[in-house]
Order: structure tokens, then sequence, then C-alpha cells
């Protein structure tokens, strides 16, 4: 089967999920998964990038996505000024002492010959300049965390619309993806693996942790929305209008009272489907963008110099091209677009909770998506975004459903009965497991494999 | 007089916060660092499974000995797991077994490239995690019981006349005490006997260790029988010194990539030390030396803040810091290994 046809084939098959379950269950449930769906599409495109395309191993989606997720809290929250007014002046001296650090470092790095001299040089301007900054940033932080810590205990964001912290996030996961690649890149693929795992968790902890910037565990709740409120849309005339036009045929059998009441309720049912219908719109937005560039320059010469680069570094390198650098550029840019998708996620849950970041749900599980789609294939990777967060999201009524079917020769209060039902929903990780190793053995390129096209 | 009390009373400060709990750490970080390592000199992979590994091995022991709890068998002071540890093993050991069967065995076959067995073990990592989960559920589980403390603080206390406290908790002691044995064991196994000397052959060279007739299979099979019996051990003894908590053992691949890639990857030594190293950088980087300090200076200079460098929540900060160092001024880790 050619490849067009079967990406038609499966984005049926999964309309057709996605339509079975807005039946069985509701357009609620459907519609969150579809939102859900766009998300891991575009974040599955940006591992598809870095590993498709150039072959680089980053174990740190996690990292990527929780930046992406900073970046809705930095960019729409309020900023609280009581907490700026009290800190101002020594976050300025701490910013510049740490900017001062980084400087001297560096200039330590470039200019002085290798050796022990270096050395000693660049540990002594390190500890004494992160010394220094933490000497004006320690009170500025506790100064910070004392304004009203049940409620804000934080600097706040920008105030701005959080549509904007889509770009941000995107540009913060940008630049630390640059840090990390400057450091990690020039070794070989187990490392940057490693690396990216061990960055990733970092991440989460300073997120964690430092609450005068996110609040930390206390958590950030009530983000703003780009879409309106469900409860805004029912006091408002035209929606209702809408539903009364749009159910027109239902209310005109109904009379007086039971009219009211139908019209009601359809319009909570009705308000809470167009929000998500608004996240899809803009959802599906954002990943045809990514779609589009990431085809377009995938085709381009310097996809296929990134193909080059990929299938055989020696002898790109022969060629001319800068391997290091090209490397560098689209961890870069992967890891950016893992950002964007993890501020949409963000917006879409409306809070940032660092504690939900695990590795497993936001880092091995995108990479499922992306070998199960196929590896070096746009669409591939959307696919499997789509598929495999449906199987992850379905697998769990699916599971319960199963063991309880499975089981029903015990007794209703069999103690192993209730411990398999009860833990039916863990069985999902070892199904994605077992997913990704069938495909790895017998479909190596996954669904939709890489187009390899050949000049006849 | 006073000034050589307060000196003591400091050291055992250090003693109690840093050097005891730095030991047990490092023993448990050294023990699975080694299969991490044996794993990547053997098959030349960087195995992701390896912390559900010990998850799966550690979920096998509570659950036995929860078993042995039941039935009344204890062994008295002592912690009932390590009467269970036999049985975590097997399984683990048939868990690995089969996992390469069915699994890697293709890979290594087809001369795959390391990351398509990496990306493989995480499929592994997927499916283990899943089991462990499964069966246990993802919560904390406690299963120690016996003995709390083989030197009690109270007891140090009037024993000695300090105002300071020395605690040794049993767990404590025994990781000490098995990493010490297994490591002596797994070194004559590697130095003396015909299998081990198979083992560091085909390490060192493959096409080499195959012309001279070594078989690979086996040698792959019993890196796998000793990466389960290393793991196993391990997690139990993390387990029964902190908590068991499969969420907690997918955590410990860092500090364990770690310890094995600071130490040189690939090599035995370089684990253990690069475990003690990542340890006691951690334990270190992450206590408040206040109280050591008020011993030490005097009155005058009593210091104002806790003196705690990075609050302990960094503990993977550490270890990765030392690993990026590493990676950056000695790529082939303290003790030469392999480059990666």
């Amino acid at each position: 089967m050619s490849n067009a046809r079967k990406t038609l084939l499966a984005f049926a098959a999964i309309a057709v999920l996605l339509l079975i379950i807005g039946f069985a269950q509701s357009w609620n449930v459907s519609l969150g998964i579809l939102n859900l769906c766009l998300i891991s599409a575009v974040m599955a495109l940006g591992v598809n990038m870095q590993w498709g395309y150039a072959g680089l191993l980053n174990v740190g989606v996690m990292g990527f996505a929780a930046l992406g997720g900073v970046s809705a809290v930095l960019v729409s929250q309020a900023p609280v000024v009581e907490a700026w007014d009290a800190s101002w002046g020594r976050l300025l001296i701490a910013a510049i002492c740490f900017i001062a650090t980084v400087a001297a470092a560096l200039f330590c790095y470039r200019r002085l010959p290798r050796g022990r001299t270096r050395n000693l040089a660049l540990t002594f301007t390190i500890v004494a300049g992160l010394a220094l900054t933490r000497l004006f940033l320690d009170p500025a932080i506790s100064s910070i965390e004392a304004i009203e810590p049940a409620k804000t205990g934080f600097l706040g964001g920008m105030g701005l619309p959080i549509i904007l912290s889509w770009l941000f996030g995107g540009l913060i996961a940008a630049g630390i993806a640059w840090c990390i690649g400057k450091v990690a890149l020039g070794l070989r693929a187990d490392y940057l693996a490693i690396a990216t795992l061990g960055i990733s968790e970092i991440i989460i902890a300073v997120l964690k942790n430092e609450d005068w910037l996110t609040r930390g565990v206390k958590n950030v709740t009530g983000l703003s929305r780009p879409v309106p409120y469900e409860i805004d849309l029912q006091g408002s005339a035209w929606f209702i209008d809408f539903t009364r036009w749009l159910y027109g045929g239902t209310l005109a059998n109904l009379d007086g009272d039971a009219q009211q009441q139908a019209l009601k309720q359809f319009v909570i049912d009705g308000s809470s489907i167009f929000v998500k219908v608004c996240y899809t719109g803009l959802f599906a937005a954002v990943l045809l963008v990514v779609l589009l560039l990431s085809v377009r320059a995938l085709n381009s010469p310097w996809g296929r110099m990134m193909r080059a680069i990929r299938d055989n570094e020696i002898a790109a390198g022969a060629m001319g091209k800068d391997v290091t650098r090209r490397h560098l550029e689209i961890f870069v840019i992967g890891s950016a677009v893992i950002g964007i998708a993890g501020a949409m996620l963000t917006t879409l849950d409306g809070q940032f909770t660092p504690t939900s970041y695990q590795p497993l749900r936001y880092t091995f599980l995108i990479w499922v998506m992306v070998i199960v789609g196929g590896s070096g294939n746009n669409m591939g990777s959307v696919l499997g975004g789509f598929l495999i967060w449906l199987v992850w999201i379905e697998a769990e009524p699916v599971g319960v459903w199963l063991m309880q079917v499975g089981t029903g020769w015990l007794d209703e209060g069999n103690v192993v009965r209730i411990h398999l039902i009860e833990n039916a929903q863990h069985m999902r990780l070892f199904f994605m497991g077992l997913v990704l190793l069938l495909v790895l053995r017998f479909s190596p390129g996954g669904i939709l494999p890489e187009v390899v096209r050949r000049r006849k | 007089m006073e000034a050589v009390t307060d000196f003591i009373n400091a050291l055992v400060l250090v003693l109690n916060f840093v050097v005891v709990p730095g030991l047990s750490y490092g023993s448990q970080l050294a023990l699975g660092a080694l299969g991490i390592t044996l794993v990547f000199g053997i098959l030349r992979f960087a195995n992701f499974a390896h912390g559900d590994t010990m998850a799966f091995g550690t979920m096998v022991t509570i659950l036995v000995t929860w078993w042995l709890q039941s039935k009344g068998v204890n062994l008295g002071p002592l912690p009932t797991a390590l009467l269970a540890l036999p049985a975590g093993i097997l399984l683990t050991i048939l868990l690995l077994v089969v996992t390469d069967k069915t699994v890697y065995r293709y890979y290594r076959h087809r001369r795959a490239v390391p990351v398509t067995f990496m990306i493989a073990s995480m499929g592994v990592m997927f499916m283990t995690n899943g089991i462990v989960r499964f069966v246990i559920g993802p919560n904390d589980q406690r299963f120690d019981d016996g003995e709390r403390f083989i030197v009690h603080a109270r007891d140090f206390k009037d024993l000695s006349g300090l105002s300071e406290g020395l605690s040794i908790k049993v767990s404590q002691g025994l990781t000490i005490v098995i990493a010490i044995i297994l490591v002596v064991l797994l070194f004559w196994f590697l130095q003396r006997t015909r299998t081990g000397k198979a083992m560091r052959a085909y390490s060192d060279n493959e096409d080499l260790a195959l012309l001279s007739g070594v078989d690979p299979d086996r040698v792959v099979l019993v890196t796998w029988i000793i990466a389960a019996i290393l793991a196993t051990i391990a997690g139990t003894l993390y387990g029964l010194d902190k908590s068991f908590k499969p969420f907690t053992y997918l955590q410990l691949l860092l500090p364990m990539f770690a310890a094995a890639i600071v130490g040189g990857i690939g090599n035995p030594v370089g684990a253990i030390l690069g475990g003690y190293v990542i340890a006691f950088s951690e334990v270190m980087v992450t206590y408040a030396y206040k109280k050591v300090f008020i011993y030490l200076l005097p009155q005058s200079l009593e210091p104002a803040g806790l003196l705690q460098l990075l609050s302990t929540d960094y503990k993977f900060a550490v270890s990765f810091v030392i690993l990026v160092l590493v990676l950056l001024v000695r790529p082939t880790g303290i003790l030469r290994g392999k480059v990666l």
C-alpha cells in the first residue's frame, strides 16, 4: 500500500474512532481527546525533527514541555507589583552578577591556555561569582516569597494574552536547548540521551523549588484563556439564539417550561463543547503551520543535508558540512516546537502543576508516538501522536472492562479481582512498551515509513 | 579540653549526617552502576530499563517477604527481606533472560547500532514498569522489620558523653557489608574464573574473543544473570534503607548512569568509584553545615545562614553537573573506560 493511501486510511480510522467515542461516551470526551491528540502531534513533530531528520536522541522532552508550560505562567499572569517593588534592586544586581560570572568564565575558558591554571581560574570564577549572586538573590527571594504566600508569593508574569506564551515558550525552550546543545552535542548519541534525561529532571526540579519564579508545588491555577469562558457564553444572547437555532427541531416539540428547561440544558452542554471546538481550531492551526513548515524543510536542500548527516556523519563532514553546527540548529528548532506544544498544553489545562511532569508520560510516550508513527516522516509523527494518545486514553476504560469481564468467574468481593480491576490502568504502560517493541522489531520504519526518493 | 570536645562533636555530626548516609547510598548506587556498566561493556548499550529491573526484583522480594512475615518466619534482628532475596533474584534473572531472548538477541544477531538497543530498552522499561505498577501499585511500600539500629543515637551519647549522637541503621550497615561481599565475589569471578575471563575478553575486543572460541551467547547470558543479581540486591537494600516506590526507582536511573560514566563506563572498578563520588557529592552539597561550624568556630564567628550549598531537592542536579564536568574534562571517566 502506498504511503498516501495508508495516511488517508489511518486518519479515517482515527476519525471513526473519535466519532464512536463521541456517540458512545460523550462529545465532550471525544473533543477533549482530539485536543490532546493535536498537542501530542505537535510534540511528536518536534521529536521527529531531532530524531527522524538528524538522528539526535533527545530523552528530555519532558523538560522542554515544562519550559513551555512555565512560559504560559510568565506571560499571562498579572505581575505582582508589591513583589517587584520589594525586590527589583537586588534582583537587578543579582542578574548583573550572574551575567558577569558567565562572561568571566567564558573569557577564562577561551583566552587562557589549556591546563591547570585555566581549570583553577575557571573554578574560582564560577564559585566566587555564584556566591556573589546568591548574596543578592537570597534576600530578594525571601522578600518576594514573603508577600501573601497563600495567594501569590511569586513575581507573577507579564500580564499579556496567554496565546503569546506559545511563541514565548518556543523561544525559552530554544534558548535552553542552545545551552544544552553547546555542551552535549559534540558527544556520541548515548551521551546526549543521558545528558538530556538529566537536564529534564533538573528543569523540573527548578520549577518545583524556585517558588519566587513559578510558585513551585503550590501550583498556579486559573490561568487566563485565549477562548471564551463557558459561564460568559451561557449568559450571552447570541449563543442562546445560536443554540435555539441549532436545536430548533427538538425544542419545537416541547412547550412552556419544558422548552425553557431543555434550552437551558442545551446551552450548558453546548457552551463547554463550543469552548473545546475553539481550542481545537487554535491547536489545529498551529499543527498545520508546523507541519507545513516541517514538510517544506524536509524536502528542501537543508532537509537533504540533514538526512545526509544523519546517515553518514563522516561523509557529510568530508563534503564540507559543519556537522556539529547543523546538529545544534536542529536540536534548537525541535526543542522550540516541543516548547510550543508544552505551552499549548498548559493553556488547555488552565493551570501549571510542576509535579504533573513525569518522564513516562512526557518523554517516553512521545517517543513511542514517533517510533510507531514512523520516524523521519512528518505525517507519520502526526499519525503516531493521534493514534498513541487515543490508545493511551482509551486503554484505561478498556483495560478495566477487560479485567472485569476476565475475572467475572470470581466473586464480587474477591481480593484478587478487586486488585486486578483497581490496577488495570497501569497495564497501559505494559501495552505501550509492547507496541513499541513490536513496531521496532517487525516494522522498524513505523506505520508510515520515511519516503526515500531515488533518482531513476 | 572544651575545644577538643567541640571538635569531636563536629566530627560525629559529619560522620552521622554525611559519611554514614553517603557510604550506604554510595554502595547502593555502586551496585546499580555495576549492572549498567557490565551491560554496557558486554552488550554495548546504555540500558534504560535498569532502574525498573531493580524495581521488579525489589517487588518480588517484597511480596515474598510479606508472605514469610504472614507465616511468622523472621530473621530476628535482621530484616526478613534477606530470606526473600533469592526468590527475587531468581525471578529477575528469568525476566532479564526472557527479555534478552525475545528482544535484544534479534538486534545482536543483526549487529544493530547501539541506539536501536537503547530504544528497545525504553520499550522494556515501559513493560517492566507496567508490570511492577500492576502487581504492587504505584504507592510507597514498607517491608522492613527486625532491629532498626545497630548504634542508637541515645546509647552513643550516653556511652561517649558527647552532645551529638551517632546512629547507624541496620539497613545501612547491611548495605555496606553486602556491597563489599558482592564486589569481592564479582571481582574474583571476573579475574579468576574461565567465564569471567571470557567476559572481559569479549568486552575488550569482541572479534578477537570470538576467534579465540568464546561463546557469545554464554557470555551474554552470564552478564544478564549478574546484572539481575546486582540490581535485585541494590534495589532491595535501597528499599530497606528508604522505602519502595516504583517511580523513585525510575529516577535512580540518572545517578546510576552518572556513576557509571563518571567512573569510566565499561570499567567495574570505575562504577564503584563513581557510585561513591556521586553519593558523597549529593550528600555533601545538600547538607546544611551550620551546626558543624558552630562547634568549630568561636562564638563570635557563628554563621548566620544554614550554610547549605543547595537545597536537597537539587540532588539530581548535583549528579548531573558532575556528569557534565567529567564529560567535558575527561570523557573516558576517572578510570579510563570506553570512549562512547
